[in-house]
């Protein structure tokens, strides 16, 4: 997953009452948690639903890259271990998915928004899984980043995605320990191996550091989303907290992050990294990316297959239910 | 525990603020393209009270129950499983909070701690 | 002590689940609905749990120091002794839905049965996998019911599913050698006796749903014997791919 979301403006829907606001904002500085049908700002509740959406469709087309590989797993561990990672994701979807319905809009209508290319997911899941390894790295870093950015979540203001969020948290701290623990088996196997579990970690290190979202000079939208407590930590400081975790990690099973800049820097205690190519960012975001066209084209295909058979199931259900009702007459 | 009114079910129609809240009853019609929404209660351990654990959508009752079980069991979380349909809750308006609970606050003797007992006052 | 027929009994179980586990996992992310897709997960994922428990019986049983995986990706189509009605393609939802019912309708007879096997290990495994397929079947039968009875289109897939694959179904109660010596000493079930049962029960669905078996459809079988259909390579070839490109590799 990844919370882009954090990062985008959602207008105003014009004046609200100022002593609502004032009462809603007070609320939130005592930390009590806002509730479905509690008054809220329209921009609070159209920033949720963004972000809460964005963040279930990041899990479901997350689905994709790692289930590319439920059919080759290579041996019936690691077969079984992500077959439940993956259904896990499909998991997390549906409690995210609950989650923004709790704020008035239907899951029907969130997943029109994805498939009709109106809602973003985290593009991260436009990068394509080449090899095994790819498993590994994904769970390593892509679920390391994620985790970074979702356990603040369990503390944000609104009660239905904290809610999700905790249980998500809980349910997903097995997935980086089985990727880091994929991709240590390469690193300590053979040289095709090694030479497999380097590779990905090249290709996923600059795409994961991206997943935290812009910069904070760039990210304009930070201020009102921690005021509001929907965000806790600005986009920057999560980012070096996932370098600072990440590299020694790395080292410790004979990998190297492709950055030539990385150094440790002895006075702050932190891990200095390169700068950041967004414009690689901006062209996958823009739908430009490796495998934008296959995920969506995937998800358009299960949802229209799938089709016939939400309506087969509508269809009994009503018929057994007026059945119901006639024999009880 | 989310509420059902956002289901579209005015619980108090005289109110003029609920008259306000139109945009759920217009969310109705597209609700529909979904199956229903069941709330799914959960008991971890005999002994315990069901607990709500979230929600989810199916066709029926009968396909509610055993998704639940597919999605909210899935670690040995629970021994019995309640889904109920998310309409048929019916819910307290936020707005009413001090209506219904404040006059709870002040009744502080219904509260073991409220009494003054001798210290050595056994058994009690 | 090497068993030549008890470990061919556990790879034939073995190998149903393994190759029905892998076409499910097959779903996985592409689901009609969302809870679906983590409904098709949980039946992947207990049916890879029994082939694990099954093929590394098997594996002991033979006494070639052959473990679970080994016997996964190391064999090729002919020494595959699973149905071939679990090999079949997932096709549509109502497909994937036949299939499972026909499956579940025999396993749900078979584990409680192997549970009072005279070998401990067998009856272990079936004691849990009964528990398993009794959920399987109630939720595949289920499915049978919507889709018979839900809609014209959900109907006609699901009488066309049936229509595929009825001819797939008289393999399951079919017994060679190894099944009638093995029943003889109380450690296999015969699949002749689960005729009856199973009949009856997928009988009672199907009228429920409005669907009917196919008049004349003939039998196919010898997947027992390794005589299997053209599908079974392409998907071993998917599934075996890591072990054969890096063999010996650990992962």
């Amino acid at each position: 997953m990844y919370t882009q979301g954090l990062n985008q403006a959602v207008e105003d829907g014009g004046p609200e009452d100022a002593e609502l606001l004032a009462r809603f904002q007070a609320k939130i500085d005592r930390e009590e948690k806002i509730e479905p049908n509690d008054w809220m700002p329209e921009a609070y509740r159209q920033t949720l639903i963004r972000q809460i959406s964005q963040h279930a469709h990041s899990e479901i087309v997350g689905m994709l890259p790692e289930g590319n590989w439920l059919t080759r797993a290579p041996n019936l561990r690691r077969k079984a271990i992500l077959l439940a990672k993956v259904q896990d994701e499909g998991g997390h979807g549906l409690y995210l998915y609950a989650a923004a319905e709790t704020l008035g809009i239907s899951r029907a209508e969130m997943v029109d928004r994805l498939l009709e290319g109106r809602a973003r997911y985290s593009s991260i899941f436009n990068y394509p899984t080449i090899t095994w390894a790819d498993i590994g790295a994904v769970g390593w870093l892509v679920d390391g980043a994620a985790i970074m950015n979702q356990i603040p979540l369990c503390r944000c203001s609104y009660g239905p995605y904290a809610r999700a969020m905790i249980r998500i948290c809980k349910e997903e701290s097995f997935h980086q320990r089985q990727g880091y623990e994929a991709i240590s088996r390469l690193a300590e196997g053979t040289a095709a191996q090694k030479r497999m579990a380097q590779d990905a970690l090249d290709r996923w290190w600059w795409p994961s550091l991206m997943m935290f979202g812009p910069s904070d000079t760039d990210s304009p939208h930070t201020g009102r989303s921690m005021r509001w407590k929907i965000k806790r930590f600005t986009n920057d400081e999560l980012r070096q907290k996932f370098v600072d975790a990440a590299v020694p990690q790395a080292h410790l099973i004979g990998l190297e992050p492709p950055d030539p800049e990385l150094r440790y820097d002895e006075e702050s205690g932190h891990w200095r990294f390169g700068e950041i190519d967004w414009s690689e960012f901006n062209e996958v975001l823009a739908g430009n990316g490796p495998c934008n066209r296959e995920r969506m084209a995937a998800r358009r295909k299960a949802h229209a297959e799938g089709a016939w058979v939400r309506e087969a199931a509508t269809a009994h259900a009503l018929r057994k239910q007026a059945r119901a009702a006639a024999a009880a007459e | 525990m989310r509420s059902g009114s956002r289901r579209g079910r005015p619980r108090r129609p005289n109110s003029a603020r609920r008259a306000k809240r139109v945009s759920d009853s217009d969310r109705r019609g597209e609700n529909e393209r979904d199956w229903p929404l069941f709330e799914v209660f959960i008991r971890a351990r005999t002994g315990l009270h069901h607990r709500h654990c979230g929600s989810l959508h199916a066709a029926d009752p009968e396909m509610a129950l055993a998704r639940a079980r597919d999605v909210y069991t899935r670690r040995g979380e629970g021994t019995s499983i309640w889904v109920v349909a998310s309409e048929h809750i019916f819910a307290s308006d936020p707005a009413d909070k001090d209506m219904l609970f404040e006059p709870a606050m002040s009744k502080i003797y219904r509260h073991p701690s409220f009494y003054d007992l001798p210290d050595d006052v056994e058994n009690m | 002590m090497p068993d030549a027929l008890t470990a061919a009994y556990a790879l034939r179980l073995g190998d149903d689940a393994l190759i029905l586990s892998h076409r499910l996992s097959e779903w996985v992310g592409h689901g009609p609905e969302l809870e679906e897709d983590i409904a098709l997960a949980n039946t992947a994922l207990d049916l890879l749990g029994q082939a694990r428990l099954l093929l590394a019986c098997a594996g002991a049983r033979e006494g070639r120091g052959r473990d679970e995986d080994a016997l996964a990706y190391g064999r090729d189509v002919l020494d595959f002794s699973n149905l071939l009605l679990v090999e079949q393609p997932n096709g549509d939802f109502a497909q994937t839905m036949v299939r499972q019912f026909l499956f579940d309708a025999y396993a749900v007879e078979l584990w409680p049965r192997l549970s009072a096997s005279r070998d401990e290990v067998l009856a272990g495994i079936a004691g849990k996998a009964a528990k398993e397929a009794a959920y399987h079947v109630e939720q595949s039968a289920a499915w049978v019911v919507r889709m018979g009875d839900g809609t014209e289109e959900s109907h006609d897939r699901a009488q066309a599913g049936l229509d595929l694959l009825w001819p797939y179904a008289g393999e399951i109660f079919e017994a060679d050698g190894v099944e009638a010596a093995l029943a003889e000493e109380g450690i296999a079930v015969a699949p002749s006796g689960l005729r009856g049962p199973w009949r009856a029960r997928v009988e009672a669905v199907l009228d429920e749903a409005g669907l009917a078996p196919p008049e004349g459809a003939g039998v196919r079988t010898g997947g027992r014997q390794g005589r299997h259909s053209e599908h079974l390579g392409h998907l071993l070839a998917e599934f075996q791919f890591m072990q054969r490109a890096y063999p010996g590799a650990e992962w």
